[in-house]
């Protein structure tokens, strides 16, 4: 009986969202009186792993095997699914993100364990009756769920719990399975990865773009204003069909969802389905020149205006301030 | 090639969400029902591979008997026939298990699906049914070709992706641009109304989650508004009023 949480590392760093997952899997195992223990599967140094310890597990199992270094969903299920048994975990917890979604829906397979995605605040109950909150009709409603497997799976979205580091380091610990042959099966042809960008889904904070940004030549004024505050940039569905943005940073129904403290939208109307990829966020700025663009109806703050001269000055103000 | 697509019927994604029996059950009253997104993106792609290469698509819904305007539309788009398991799709496991029972009696060269449904978002049917027949599953998938009994396949990683060849068969969840969305003609949708729609009842009995009850997120206040020419109050306000920055 412990909570296992799998964290996900970025050339060699725990990620943000792994390490509130970690903050996020102590405090279940508080809730059940337990212990938490953290996977992590690739290189890194034990000085990096240790750190998970800040955030609340005495130990975490480190599976380097050279095989694991490249992320594989099955794979890394497979090991997941080795540490899930010697440490008789009864609840993992991995938090969402594009790798984290295939491992947990790989382990949910294999263990026969009842998954439940996109968790936005802590359980409560008891070992036997743990129930969680989830997301569902894309951030238009919530779904107070039980699991009813013996073991349970939890993916948690951005935000989800509120970490609070402590000064505590984890002990690192080898971790080895034998790899299964048959999770090699695919060969990577490619990568393609911007590099040194935090993740949209990571982000605490995101600057996004619409049509009325008028044409990829004008994404400047709205770097800027990211860089000043350290954010990361998405754009609406429009925006990456004209090709004017990367896929990747398609925010809304069918892109990624969002939920970050802070979403500011630039020329973006708020169509319902972009709506429903960001209204898990904490605050909602909107910019545009429209006053009836819908998407005020859904903002904590507005301006109305011309985002060519309203993005400029907001830079300058957040710079100026220091 | 035979395509086996795992297709969902879900409120429009303009639907109002609301519920009703204490907040236990989704209120259906005036929601148009449509094939998921994603679910679109896949049955369009099948499409196009039996297009190019022949072969057939076969249409997979877990669902009740009002999921039937979806799988026709299905049909009409294209699929050769369709097969509907007879249960409420409640819970991802065993959505899974009915795939799995079905894809076992066939063998099936690809089982697509959308990467999620657009009610539950789980995300997690595709690794599942992989994991319940021993085949690889990969998602999201956002550009699929085969080229004899290879899968060329791109998929959306955390911030870019990855391109991979991977031997059929496979189990993919798919997203946009894998394919552009197709709208059913007239003789599609004549030719749908007599193509086979098998109706079979579910096996097993693995739900292992349960929906206790449902919420609404609380109503959101009102927009602040800013003049713009005063946008740097915005910037004061995010700090020391909503304590954002």
């Amino acid at each position: 009986m412990s909570v296992l949480i799998f964290t996900e590392l970025d050339n060699g760093s725990l990620r943000r969202s792994s390490l509130e997952a970690v903050f996020f899997g102590a405090e279940v195992a508080k809730l059940l009186g337990t212990t938490a223990t953290a996977l992590a599967i690739g290189p890194a140094e034990n000085s990096e792993l240790e750190l998970a310890g800040n955030y609340g597990t005495a130990k975490v199992l480190h599976a380097s095997d050279v095989r694991l270094a490249q992320a594989n969903s099955m794979a890394y299920a497979s090991t997941l699914a080795a540490a899930v048994e010697q440490v008789g975990a009864k609840v993992v917890i991995i938090a969402k993100s594009a790798l984290g979604d295939a491992v947990a829906a790989r382990l949910a397979g294999k263990l026969k364990a009842g998954l439940v995605s996109n968790v936005v605040e802590l359980p409560d109950g008891d070992a036997s009756n743990l129930r969680v909150k989830r997301s569902i009709y894309t951030g238009k409603a919530f779904a107070v769920t039980e699991m009813t497997s013996e073991i349970k799976i939890i993916t948690i979205r951005k935000n989800a719990v509120a970490p609070e580091a402590s000064e505590t380091k984890a002990e690192v610990e080898a971790f080895s399975t034998t790899p299964n042959e048959q999770d090699f099966a695919a060969k990577v042809t490619g990568v393609e990865k911007a590099d040194g960008e935090v993740p949209l889904t990571e982000a605490d904070i995101i600057v996004s773009g619409g049509r009325g940004m008028k044409g990829p030549e004008n994404w400047g004024i709205l770097e800027d204003f990211a860089h000043a505050l350290h954010a990361a940039t998405g754009c609406s569905k429009p925006v990456s069909d004209l090709d004017w943005r990367p896929h990747h940073e398609h925010i809304g129904q069918t892109g990624i969802k969002v939920s970050p403290n802070l979403y500011v939208a630039c020329g973006i109307s708020g169509a319902i389905q972009h709506l429903a990829g960001v209204n898990g966020s904490k605050v909602i700025v909107v910019i545009n020149k429209d006053p009836e663009a819908p998407f005020f109806k859904a903002a904590d703050y507005g301006i109305v205006g011309d985002v060519f001269e309203v993005l400029p000055r907001l830079t300058k103000a957040v710079q100026s301030a220091g | 090639m035979k395509i086996l697509v795992c297709v969902t019927s879900v409120p429009d994604t303009t639907a109002k969400i609301s519920f009703t029996d204490g907040d236990t059950k989704f209120n259906k009253a005036g929601v148009q029902y449509i094939t998921g997104p994603y679910d679109d993106y896949a049955l369009s792609r099948a499409i196009e591979l039996k297009e190019q290469s022949g072969g057939t698509v076969t249409v997979l819904n877990v669902g009740e008997a009002d999921s039937e305007p979806v799988i026709r539309k299905c049909l009409a788009i294209g699929a050769d026939d369709a097969i509907r398991v007879n249960a409420e799709p409640t819970d991802a496991f065993f959505v899974a298990e009915q795939i799995a029972a079905i894809a076992k009696e066939e063998t099936y060269d690809l089982i697509l699906m959308g990467r999620e449904s657009i009610d539950f978002n789980g995300g997690q049917v595709h690794g599942i049914v992989g994991e319940l027949l021993g085949l690889p599953s990969y998602s999201p998938v956002m550009k699929l070709d085969v080229d004899g009994k290879t899968a060329k396949i791109a998929r959306e990683i955390e911030g870019g992706k990855e391109t991979l060849e991977a031997s059929l068969p496979l189990v993919l969840g798919c997203q946009e641009p894998i394919a552009e969305w197709k709208i059913p003609n007239m003789r599609g949708i004549m030719s749908a109304r007599t193509k086979p729609l098998k109706v079979v009842e579910p096996v097993g009995n693995h739900t292992l989650t349960r929906v206790q009850k449902y919420e609404l997120p609380p109503p959101k206040g009102a927009c602040k508004l800013i003049p713009a020419d005063q946008a740097e109050t915005l910037i004061k306000l995010l700090r020391t009023e909503a304590k954002v920055l």
